[in-house]
């Protein structure tokens, strides 16, 4: 998130002025003609230098309790009203109502939201593949939004020529196809804004033989601009800067843990996910069984998605981030706690 | 032009003039009463809205525009950072995170998180910065919004000790006070030519002043932009341009009685105030530009400042070119013009802020508007041929001239 604009803005002062001025000055300092004078002297760098640690690079205090639950929302999966058709396939049907919201991004700061059923990101909608699934979009936001899935289906149910304007509701029915890692966001334009405004989720497609089992967390990447100059101010997994290092997230040592991660911050060409002490199997978009590479960092462009899959043999807290140094000391860095299993 | 009402002519008696004195009294209220009516109206007025709102003005669905204003960043150890910040917007605003060079910090920011409108206020940030390099910082609110400030070259900030005020100090001795009365020393020369080649240089007086004043003039438009919505930055200027000249022109009568002509020991008195309060916001800014590690004092500038700043003194002695001044008088007018260099790099380098500078900058462009003034009035009395005579003209463009030239070495 650079802001090289604002410091172009400033204005051309006498004190830049003498900096350009000291720029010769500098040049002759070098020709060991500076006047000795006392103060001049600069400390040798990193003598007695202040060093900082991890705590230090933080956000001051907590989300207030009771908002939007960043560790719930990993394992929370919405695999909606299932009931079987007379052919036998299995319905779905899922219920997403887009609604205005301030959330909190990071302690303190509020971000006017447009949400899918009042959370960044939306619920975790998961089916199997071949399932029928149907889903009733009611917006009650203050602007026409829609659903755009990711993944195989008719042109019509594809939310992107079919805006939903305030107060109306429209039905997406398709079946789930390839199974996957996929996500949904609004299409409706300017895309940009209805996207980074918070309307986005992740649809999660099982294969019919299923994968082994593990615990699954769902992991979104994404950012807020806050101050609306097409910068991010605030990085995260799930909505809120820094949560899961003050939260670390704990799993039981030698148990598979498998991640569903999806990128779909803005502004930013990448994002990338990068954890410590171990390696992980890369599945790219979960469409296939094999894994695609074992590795550490992956990264992601905006509506990229990897399923990862990794199990810790060893104790203790170990980071997780951004491999975009930037992202993570704006909010994007987490740990794993992870924990021996009691004998 | 018969078809245009003209005014008539104020001699044209209409009604028989009736002196204001002389207009009976109405009878009623007592004069205090008209005098404090509306105020005590506008008092009561106030209290309502400050009860109840706006009455009948619906309140805006989201907050006002906030703002906040970084005044100073200083770097008082190693390891740590002070935001010195003032609230110039209409709304309390909270502070919610601090950000330096794009990485969240944990800070200090004693006194809740709220800042109140016109409240100044510290936050304190453990962050190891690195010397001679630049960095960020910005403050999020509660809202999302930012506000940065740069450090352009991270340096240690000075502390009022003996070591910073002898930097200072002859910072100021250099730039101000050691040019000043070198130029002092034309006295004899502006003494020995004749009266055509006085009228000259002060013309070139005339001309170095004006370059002066709108060097300042800009200075001080420039910093009221950093000053703090609430405080007025523009207005700031507007009192030190108009207000300087009418203070010191009222301190001149009552110097003087009512008597128009002024010696031309004050005349000099005059220009070396001038140009003393010119340096004054020199000096300030020198001072915090040292102080920020924006400008190293090198030989080049130093040699830089003597150039630009011996004119100075040039301007201060001319007038005086028919006089035998006491050297004790000499003295004092080399003192009123340097000496504020040295106060305004004390006042720069360990205070700085943009209220204080742009007053000070303004109330220089003042006192030289009235000291131009004062030259042109002497121009008058001395019964030349005035300023447009084309050798007092090509002496104001040289005064000019010789400021830009010496500028070109020390861009201040």
């Amino acid at each position: 998130m650079p802001r090289k604009k604002d410091l172009v803005n400033q204005a051309l002062s006498r004190r830049d002025l003498l900096k350009a001025g000291a720029l010769g000055t500098v040049g002759m300092a070098t020709a060991g003609s500076v006047l000795a004078l006392p103060g001049l002297g600069q400390e040798p760098s990193g003598a007695a230098q202040g060093q900082a640690s991890h705590h230090d690079m933080m956000t001051v205090g907590n989300i207030a309790p009771g908002s939007f639950d960043p560790t719930a929302f990993l394992t929370h999966f919405d695999t909606g009203r299932r009931s079987t058709l007379p052919s036998g396939q299995v319905l779905r049907e899922y219920e997403l109502i887009a609604e205005d919201r301030e959330i909190e991004v990071a302690p303190g700061v509020f971000y006017p939201a447009w949400t899918y059923n009042g959370q960044v990101p939306g619920p975790t909608i998961r089916c199997t593949e071949g399932d029928r699934i149907r889903v009733r979009f009611t917006n009650r936001g203050s602007h026409s939004h829609s659903i755009h899935f990711h993944g195989m289906h008719p042109s019509n149910m594809d939310g992107a020529f079919e805006p939903v304007h305030p107060g109306q509701s429209y039905v997406y029915e398709f079946n789930a196809e390839p199974f996957g890692l996929h996500l949904y966001h609004c299409h409706t334009v300017p895309i940009k804004r209805h996207i980074h405004k918070g309307l986005y989720g992740t649809f999660i497609v099982d294969p019919k033989s299923g994968r082994p089992p593990a615990r699954e967390m769902v992991m979104v990447m994404n950012g807020f601009d806050t101050n609306f100059d097409n910068e991010n101010e605030v990085y995260a997994v799930n909505s809120v800067a820094f949560h899961y290092q003050k939260n670390p997230i704990r799993i039981p040592r030698g148990e598979l843990v498998r991640l569903y991660v999806v990128n779909v911050t803005e502004f930013d060409l990448l994002n990338s996910f990068h954890i410590h002490g171990n390696l992980f199997r890369l599945y790219r978009t979960g469409t296939d069984l094999n894994r695609y590479e074992w590795t550490d960092v992956v990264a992601l462009c905006q509506g990229e998605r990897a399923i990862l899959e990794f199990t810790y043999n060893h104790p203790g807290p170990f980071m997780f981030h951004a491999h975009q140094s930037e992202f993570a000391e704006l909010g994007w860095s987490g740990v794993f706690l992870v924990e021996a299993p009691h004998v | 032009m018969s078809n245009i009402q003209m005014p008539l002519p104020p001699e044209t008696p209409l009604k028989p003039v009736v002196p204001r004195s002389a207009v009976p009294p109405k009878a009623g209220l007592p004069l205090w009463v008209k005098g404090l009516g509306p105020l005590v109206l506008l008092a009561i007025l106030v209290a309502v809205f400050v009860k109840l709102g706006p009455v009948g003005v619906f309140q805006q669905g989201f907050p006002p525009v906030e703002e906040l204003t970084i005044e100073r960043i200083r770097l008082p150890a190693h390891g740590e950072m002070e935001v010195q910040v003032v609230n110039g917007g209409p709304e309390p605003v909270t502070v919610a995170q601090v950000m330096v060079d794009d990485a969240n910090w944990v800070h200090r920011l004693d006194g809740g998180r709220t800042i109140e409108r016109l409240e100044r206020r510290t936050i304190t940030i453990p962050y190891p910065w690195v010397e001679g390099e630049p960095h960020v910082i910005t403050l999020v609110t509660s809202t999302g919004l930012t506000f940065t400030k740069d450090v352009a070259v991270a340096t240690l900030s000075p502390s009022v000790d003996p070591r910073y005020l002898t930097t200072f100090a002859l910072l100021g001795v250099y730039a101000g006070v050691i040019p000043v009365f070198i130029g002092l020393l034309w006295l004899p020369f502006v003494r020995a030519i004749d009266r055509r080649w006085i009228d000259f240089f002060l013309s070139l007086t005339m001309g170095l002043l004006v370059f002066l004043g709108a060097d300042a003039l800009v200075e001080a438009l420039e910093t009221s932009g950093l000053v703090a919505g609430a405080y007025q930055g523009s207005a700031l200027v507007l009192f030190g341009l108009l207000g300087t000249p009418l203070v010191l022109g009222a301190l001149g009568h009552w110097r003087s009685g009512m008597r128009q002509e002024r010696t031309p020991l004050q005349v000099a008195g005059l220009i070396a105030l001038g140009i003393g309060l010119h340096n004054l916001g020199e000096g300030l800014a020198i001072g915090a530009s040292y102080a920020t590690g924006e400008i190293a004092l090198g030989t080049f500038l130093v040699i830089g400042f003597l150039l630009h700043n011996t004119t100075e003194g040039l301007g201060i002695v001319t007038p005086l070119a028919d006089q035998r001044p006491r050297f004790g008088s000499l003295v004092l007018l080399g003192a009123l013009a340097g000496v504020p260099t040295v106060l305004g790099a004390w006042l720069g380098g360990f205070t700085y802020s943009p209220v204080w500078t742009t007053l000070f900058f303004s109330i220089g462009v003042g006192a030289i508007i009235a000291v131009v003034y004062e030259l042109f009035r002497l121009f008058k009395r001395r019964a030349g041929a005035g300023i447009t005579a084309p050798l007092n003209a090509i002496g104001f463009m040289v005064g000019m001239v010789i400021m830009y030239g010496t500028g070109l070495l020390v861009p201040a």
